[in-house]
């Protein structure tokens, strides 16, 4: 049989990432994945050609250094009969310290990739040496301004961009033993606006000690959804762990 | 105490910050305790070097499996890193649990490179401790070191307090003791447990030794007391097979070189290559067992999750049945593993062995003859024929590869012209060999300047010049620039001074290697740091002549600055041995003929250990199969005065 015609199943799994972990990069993330779907033992579909490789298929990258609590992966299955709650108590025992399997759902052929489908993501951003009552002042003239330009450089090239539009909510969050939280949401396309970005738009220039992606939501006539939610078979492979 | 929450917020300002987070699977927290010795154990190199060191994880898993000692790692943290941590005034840490490198009793490095020295220093000092042995109180770190380079540890004797020459797997065992008591009694006087280390056999203390020079010569290395060792002599694990480490093999969380499954298959090497330090103080041959081998492979896979597996050794292809446990080994894990055998012998076998683990990604192939010519491979006693070399390469092509490495020396003893050349001869007919298969074929040369190693034939040889090797060099470059398909990439000649320096040096170099590690010279194996004025300008500010240490030619009386420490080689086996190499007469690999006494079995009473009385088919190296021009050994004398390219500069 062609092995493009076998039967497949994809399955949407969510996953957070804390603790020393989250200095690993997205590639380092990537190939932890391959390692540990590899010692579960399921029959996880391979790519053709000389050098195989697991069918893995991320979202967005989170930045070296951040943390999760709502990362995604799709993979893909080379049988028809992969069932959530099977894959997630395998994943139990192989992942390492600070890598967590939190929730899956089937996937019905044809559903939008991760980096697509995700329109924005919720941050809780860590910041020091700042009162809450300056971060505030901060956030109102954030929030004030028409247009703020930054420039990133690309391929060698110095891009500017107006992050405005980008920043869809922004407010002062709890203060920690550190320091204060700030909370926004972020959109991602076409380009995914970084928590470091925002940090450098208005002086003073917080310093952020842990940043937190808390959400992934993808945008439908106006209602957020989760990712677990969008594409997701119907009734008999119910998504486990939608929040 | 853990550092963690100190590091967290100078992490996210260093390149590749997953270089100090540990968590690899495998990584031990384990709880020290007062009655327990705690080991750091370091690798004086970045994290994606060594991370791999499988003496260095084999070490961390023995000492952790006891009641009476904890172990955990540390690596050389890359600049950045330095900086931030000295600005915050973070010192030297383990990976594991993040203590700080204080908090252990031994600091102890495997050193596996000349080049790494000053980042021994550097690391000692950020550690916190004196970086000179006789500045260190009672309760300081003990630094110690372990590896290849300990064969010649007098350039690192002012910093080092004990030095372990051989395989650590028992002797760790033993120093774990002698400190174990030392640290329970109260850690009173240092002297004492120096005392005691010495009397550890394969334990050299160097601040028990006298030394005394003649003007630049060395006079000799004797031991202050009657009770310590006026010769150490190495250690040597009589059978591997007790040894199944590691067990756990580290899994890291980030890229490293190595990033698969080893298993060591055998220890120790036989072919008799005259340059190589490796194979000469790592005998005998000690093979694993072929099921013991099967189930490493099959637990290292099932517990890591790689889909690779390197089955390691000086040369792989040697192994009785290699055949079996490569199909073994690839039946594993439902034949999605590769297999890769470093160190492959040249010889059509060697291709079919290749053809078989590289079933499906067929892109380069690597090959090591050394040298280019027959007269230079039997001088080096590489005793590779011409047939075998081109035969290995035709099978090759003709089964699909159509890139070929070819790893060679330059600046050996004796070499001339016409063996320089004889390289650029050599990768113009493998190419053409390749055009029978291949529209492109491609040979990439590959030069390394040769450095003598202490306990090789050739300790007495002096080293080429950089001029004389860079001569060399860009003689070949231009012999080979108009050949299509001939590549050639090459090592810094510079670089290879500087390990002269270091390789034979004896223990005045120390206060080079203190003085540019003073000057900030760090990371010297990495070219973008490496810095050969400050080797040579130090050199001159010492009164250290580099000709005297490099290029002079040693004699038979000569004292080498090694000669109080044994590898178990009867210096008149490597004298007649060098002789020999003069005279190009080869030498047969003595695992499948008579013993020629080169003193590493008889000296500790003990034998190879392998599997297969006769060598295995196809090759001419030391297999059976007697090559054209092949003279079996003779004592001859020749006068020193005609070797090789005497030091011009």
């Amino acid at each position: 049989m062609n092995p493009n015609q076998a039967p497949r199943t994809r399955i949407r799994l969510r996953y957070s990432k804390a603790g020393r972990i989250r200095f690993t990069s997205h590639r380092d993330v990537a190939r932890i994945w391959e390692r540990s779907l590899r010692r579960t033992g399921l029959p996880v579909a391979q790519t053709e050609g000389f050098s195989p490789r697991a069918k893995l298929h991320f979202g967005l990258a989170l930045a070296t250094g951040y943390e999760s609590e709502d990362e995604y992966l799709d993979v893909d299955f080379k049988c028809a009969d992969v069932a959530v709650p099977d894959v997630l108590d395998a994943l139990v025992s192989v992942l390492p310290d600070g890598i967590a399997a939190t929730g899956g759902s089937v996937l019905l052929p044809g559903a939008v990739s991760l980096q697509q489908a995700v329109t924005i993501c919720d941050w809780d951003i860590e910041l020091i040496d700042v009162t809450a009552e300056d971060l505030a002042e901060w956030v109102d003239r954030v929030r004030g301004a028409a247009t703020i330009v930054i420039t990133r450089e690309r391929k060698g090239q110095q891009i500017t961009d107006d992050l405005a539009p980008q920043i869809r909510a922004l407010e002062v969050g709890e203060s920690t033993s550190r320091g204060v939280r700030l909370l926004a949401t972020l959109g991602t396309q076409p380009r995914a606006a970084r928590p470091s970005e925002l940090l450098t738009v208005f002086e003073p220039q917080y310093r952020p000690v842990l940043i937190q992606r808390t959400r992934q939501w993808i945008e439908q006539d106006g209602a957020r959804l989760e990712p677990l939610m969008v594409g997701a078979a119907p009734a008999q492979h119910t998504p486990v762990g939608v929040q | 105490m853990s550092l963690w929450s100190e590091l967290e917020l100078v992490l996210p300002e260093v390149s590749k910050p997953a270089r100090y987070i540990g968590g690899e699977g495998g990584m031990v927290e384990p709880e020290h305790h007062p009655s327990k010795v705690a080991w750091l154990l370091a690798y004086p190199d970045t994290y994606e070097i060594g991370l791999p060191n499988q003496g260095l994880q084999i070490l961390y898993e023995i000492l952790n499996e006891r009641d009476d000692a904890v172990a955990e790692r540390a690596y050389a943290p890359w600049v950045d890193m330095e900086a931030e941590m000295r600005a915050a005034g973070l010192p030297l840490f383990s990976v594991d649990t993040h203590r700080r490198a204080g908090e252990f009793d031994v600091l102890a490095f495997n050193l596996s490179a000349e080049l790494v020295y000053t980042n021994l220093l550097n690391c000692i000092n950020l550690a916190g401790a004196p970086v000179r042995a006789d500045q260190r109180a009672d309760d300081d770190l003990l630094i110690g070191a372990g590896g290849h380079c300990t064969y010649n540890p007098e350039p690192l004797a002012d910093f080092v307090d004990f030095f372990v020459l051989g395989d650590g797997e028992e002797v760790v065992t033993e120093i774990n003791a002698a400190v174990r008591d030392w640290k329970r009694a109260g850690k009173r006087s240092r002297q004492s447990v120096l005392r005691a280390l010495a009397a550890v056999e394969g334990v050299y203390v160097p601040s028990l030794y006298d030394v005394v020079y003649d003007g630049p010569a060395l006079v000799s290395i004797t031991p202050r007391f009657a009770d310590v060792p006026a010769v150490v002599e190495k250690r040597t694990v009589a059978d591997l097979a007790a040894w199944p480490y590691p067990k756990r093999q580290l899994v890291p969380l980030t890229e490293v070189v190595h990033d698969r499954l080893n298993v060591e298959v055998f220890r120790g090497c036989t072919r008799g290559c005259r340059f190589c330090q490796a194979g000469m103080i790592t005998r005998p041959v000690r093979e694993r067992p072929a099921e013991q081998v099967r189930t490493m492979v099959a637990d290292g896979l099932a517990r890591s999750g790689y889909d690779e597996v390197a089955l390691t050794s000086l040369s792989t292809a040697d192994f009785s049945g290699i055949t079996e446990v490569v199909s073994a080994t690839m039946d594993c894990g439902a034949g999605e593993v590769s297999v890769s055998l470093p160190s492959l012998r040249v010889d059509a076998f060697t291709v079919g062995l290749a053809a078989q683990i590289q079933r499906a990604r067929r892109t380069g192939l690597t090959f090591a003859p050394e040298a280019g010519s027959w007269r230079m491979r039997q001088v080096i006693n590489k005793l590779i024929d011409e047939r075998d070399l081109y035969g290995a390469v035709e099978s090759a092509f003709s089964q699909g590869w159509r890139r070929m490495k070819l790893y060679f020396l330059t600046g050996l003893p004796t070499e001339t012209d016409v063996d320089t050349l004889a390289i650029g001869e050599l990768a113009r007919n493998c190419v053409e060999l390749g055009r029978a298969h291949t529209k492109n074929p491609s040979v990439t040369v590959s030069l390394g300047g040769f450095v003598p190693k202490p306990f090789t034939p050739f300790q007495w040889f002096g080293q080429n010049t950089v001029a004389e090797l860079q001569r060399k060099i860009f003689l070949l470059r231009d012999d080979i620039k108009r050949n299509r398909g001939v590549q050639m990439k090459w090592h810094d000649p510079k670089a290879s001074l500087v390990e002269g320096i270091a390789s034979r040096g004896d223990r005045r170099i120390g206060r080079v290697i203190e003085e540019v590690w003073r000057q900030g010279g760090t990371f010297q194996e990495w070219s973008e740091h490496f810095d050969y004025d400050r080797w040579t300008q130090a050199m001159d500010r010492h009164g250290l002549s580099v000709d005297w240490y490099v290029h002079r030619h040693r004699t038979e009386d000569e004292v080498l600055p090694w000669d109080h420490l044994s590898a178990g080689l009867h210096k008149d086996f490597l004298w007649q041995d060098w002789r020999d190499a003069l005279n190009e007469v080869g030498l047969e690999d003595c695992r499948w003929t008579p013993c020629y006494d080169c003193g590493a079995c008889t000296g500790y009473s003990i034998e190879h250990i392998v599997a297969s009385a006769v060598p295995p088919a196809g090759g001419s190296q030391g297999t059976g199969q007697v090559p054209t021009g092949y003279q079996p050994p003779r004592a001859v004398e020749v006068q020193l005065s005609g070797v090789g390219e005497r030091a011009t500069s």
